[in-house]
């Protein structure tokens, strides 16, 4: 794991999210949203604080923080 | 790149999981491999059991030592791993059915024993496998298949009957409160003696669509709403606390632990 | 050195040939006329640094011997009818997750709560049937003390090489009899132990490697972090819909019984060789054909016994022969026919299968077995 907030950014895995909007609707910032497939997506990567409450409250392992690539 | 705690914790080429979209357990799941992490334990010294159910298939994809037993018989054959060797930790995910009706006699009696054993109940009021029948903790007037006039039955509270029976942890969490859950799931698997986390999920495909409880964010909303830490609750007013529901540690306490008593009895005759 | 004797009932002939044989956790729940394995198994295996627990139920009790088997230990659950028709579910689940184990079922009269201090062997088609699917079966029936002793080791080691439930399927009559035995050295004893897998090794937990009979088993905590599940599952123990994987677990299942019966079934004859009529009995009912034979053979008659061992799988092939051999051949059992009609069935019209029994909780006495057996003569 990457040490500091800095270093980290949200990463999603489009094949294992299956669109239940938990991540989108109980986001702080309102950063994330859906895409044209009814999956999750990035909305506004600036805004995001990476307190990873998405990735806490998705049932599908697919959106995390974790190291810039 | 990887989930970390996917590539550390689980068995990547079993993803994506079975659970329908906006299932509880992928979140419950989840929160115990944290716990593992948390507490650093060895992976080769955890076994995992469930019975069967929904909750139930989460063992296949953690990558432990795992044991997918018979409905309701997880907590029977986790006292034989355990007394058998009591080194490993053993972690027991059983539903609300699994757990407290056809297992319901192998929870009152590990909680009796106070066996070091750390059982999560995947709580999501309904049995989803077979497709939605009332179980042991349907709220009263609520719909499942098996009861499409309102279930006329009592619900348990599972987390109390623990504490009944003689568990020494007991406690209940939600789906939406991710943080206390890690916690609380690291507690009692850091408590020594039996221990209960009741983690109420929910079955949006099931329970929900069943009971018209509107989306999937509609009923996280509905556990963020409803439920308060018992510890808060002591400070509120009566009419705050109408028709909300306890969560947070219930029980904490230090009793001889089963497998202890038993190696003393070893112990006596190596003298 | 000399040998230890004893005069041990079946129940306690039971518990020491299970420790010889290596017996380490107990688990069960107290029921008649199997009680004394259990109190035995409590009294010694925390002497030896063995577990033993009284689980709340008989399905715990044999959920918890599985369990402990997963970790290495060598395992024994008893009980009777009632408590037999309990574990059924885990015993198919112990047989398709391949977990050794022996079952001890002391069968008493009847069905339900029936006649619990009295004899019966009604169970015999419910050790071989009982639990639902098709599933290998080793059923091992002893009929006397020291047999008791001498197959409870052979059930553990049947376990241990097959990787499957093995039945000790006793009654009443062997359980609670007393009789002098002789207690051999650990030494003379023969033990096998489950193959394990080493460290580093590609290990898949489902998969037999050339020259196995078997797949190895590791022990949970030794560093193999396995899946065990009673889904149909493939090689790597990981559950599969595959039909085509279905049918090839299930008939190495199956092929562990049928490609090794010569090893597995054994059997007891007594004048055999020159018989024109045979009795074929089994558990404590054979103790009594014994006496009926001795009888019989004084007056000229010449009767040869056939006692099955292993009850299930059947000795089909030397029934099947005797039967070429003989002009009746007469069932002897504590139920209303169970044995009879795979006896029949083996036989087929080679030559008449007449029965004798009862299932009033009574033994079957010499004279009511040489009575009905005269009805032909």
């Amino acid at each position: 794991m990457a040490g500091s907030k800095e270093d980290l950014t949200i990463h999603i895995n489009e094949a294992w999210c299956k669109g239940c909007g938990i991540c989108i609707a109980f986001c702080p910032k309102k950063v994330l949203g859906f895409n044209e497939n009814g999956k999750v997506m990035m909305l506004d990567r600036d805004n995001c604080i990476k307190c990873g409450m998405c990735q806490m409250r998705c049932p599908d392992f697919a959106i995390f923080l974790g190291g810039k690539e | 790149m990887n989930h970390p705690l996917v590539e550390n914790y689980f068995r990547m080429d079993k993803f994506p999981h079975i659970w329908c979209p906006g299932c509880g357990h992928g979140i419950i799941m989840a929160s115990i491999a944290r716990a593992i992490e948390k507490l650093g334990l060895d992976k080769d010294k955890v076994c995992i059991v469930s019975g069967i159910g929904c909750s139930s298939r989460a063992p296949g994809y953690m990558d432990f030592n795992t044991l997918h037993t018979t409905h309701g018989r997880a907590l029977a054959f986790a006292t034989g791993v355990k007394l058998a060797n009591p080194d490993l930790e053993v972690i027991v995910i059983a539903g609300d059915g699994d757990l407290s009706a056809i297992g319901g006699n192998h929870l009152i009696h590990s909680a009796r024993r106070n066996i070091n054993l750390t059982t999560i109940c995947f709580n999501n009021n309904i049995y989803g496998m077979t497709g939605g029948q009332y179980s042991p903790t349907t709220p009263t007037n609520e719909k499942g298949t098996t009861a499409p006039y309102g279930n006329i039955d009592k619900p348990f509270d599972i987390a109390k009957l623990a504490i009944g029976a003689g568990a020494t942890y007991s406690a209940r969490t939600t789906a939406y409160h991710v943080p206390q859950m890690d916690k609380l799931i690291e507690a009692a698997i850091k408590h020594k003696g039996f221990s209960l986390v009741e983690a109420i999920s929910i079955c949006p495909t099931y329970y929900g669509r069943k009971n018209k409880k509107g989306s999937v964010v509609d009923m996280m909303t509905w556990l963020k709403d409803n439920f308060v830490d018992v510890k808060v609750a002591e400070k509120l007013p009566q009419e705050k606390k109408e028709g909300k529901f306890l969560m947070g540690e219930f029980i904490n306490i230090i009793e001889p632990e089963y497998t202890d008593q038993y190696a003393k009895i070893i112990e006596h005759f190596n003298k | 050195m000399a040998r230890k004797v004893k005069f041990l009932q079946g129940n306690e002939a039971c518990v020491e040939g299970a420790l010889m044989a290596g017996m380490t956790f107990y688990s069960g729940y107290p029921i008649t006329p199997s009680t004394e394995i259990a109190e035995l198994s409590a009294e010694k295996l925390p002497k030896i640094g063995g577990k033993f627990i009284q689980m709340e139920d008989e399905i715990a009790g044999i959920a918890a011997a599985i369990g402990a088997s997963l970790t290495g230990a060598k395992v024994m659950t008893a009980t009777s009818g009632p408590g037999f028709s309990l574990k059924q579910e885990n015993i198919g689940y112990a047989a398709l997750t391949e977990i050794p184990l022996v079952i001890v079922n002391v069968q008493r009269g009847g069905p339900s709560t029936g006649l619990p201090t009295a004899p019966g062997q009604g169970d015999v088609m419910q050790a071989m049937w009982g639990t639902h699917g098709d599933h290998p079966v080793i059923c091992l029936t002893p009929d006397s003390v020291k047999e008791t002793f001498d197959l409870t080791i052979r059930a553990f080691n049947l376990a241990e090489k097959y990787r499957m439930p093995v039945i000790l399927l006793t009654d009443e009559i062997t359980g609670h009899m007393r009789e002098k035995i002789e207690i051999p050295e650990q030494s003379e004893i023969e033990v096998y132990n489950r193959i394990k897998p080493n460290l580093g090794d590609n290990y898949q937990a489902y998969k037999v490697e050339a020259g196995d009979l078997v797949p190895k088993m590791a022990d949970f905590g030794s560093g193999f972090r396995y899946h065990v599940t009673g889904l149909m599952h493939d090689e790597t123990g990981f559950p599969s819909n595959s039909t085509a994987n279905a049918g090839r677990l299930m008939d190495r299942l199956m092929d562990k019984i049928e490609a090794n019966k010569d090893d597995i079934i054994t059997y007891e004859e007594i004048e055999t060789e020159d018989a024109e009529y045979l009795i074929l009995a089994y558990g404590g009912t054979a103790r009594t054909a014994k006496a009926a034979v001795k009888t019989l053979r004084a007056e000229g008659i010449k009767v040869g016994l056939f006692r099955p061992i292993t009850l299930w799988p059947f000795p089909n092939e030397r029934v099947n022969t005797l039967s070429e051999q003989v002009k009746d051949i007469i069932v002897a059992e504590l139920n209303y026919g169970q044995l009879i009609l795979e006896v029949e069935r083996v036989v087929k019209s080679n030559c008449p299968v007449r029965f004798c029994g009862k299932a009033n909780g009574e033994v079957l006495t010499p004279d009511e077995l040489i009575r009905k057996f005269k009805e032909v003569l």
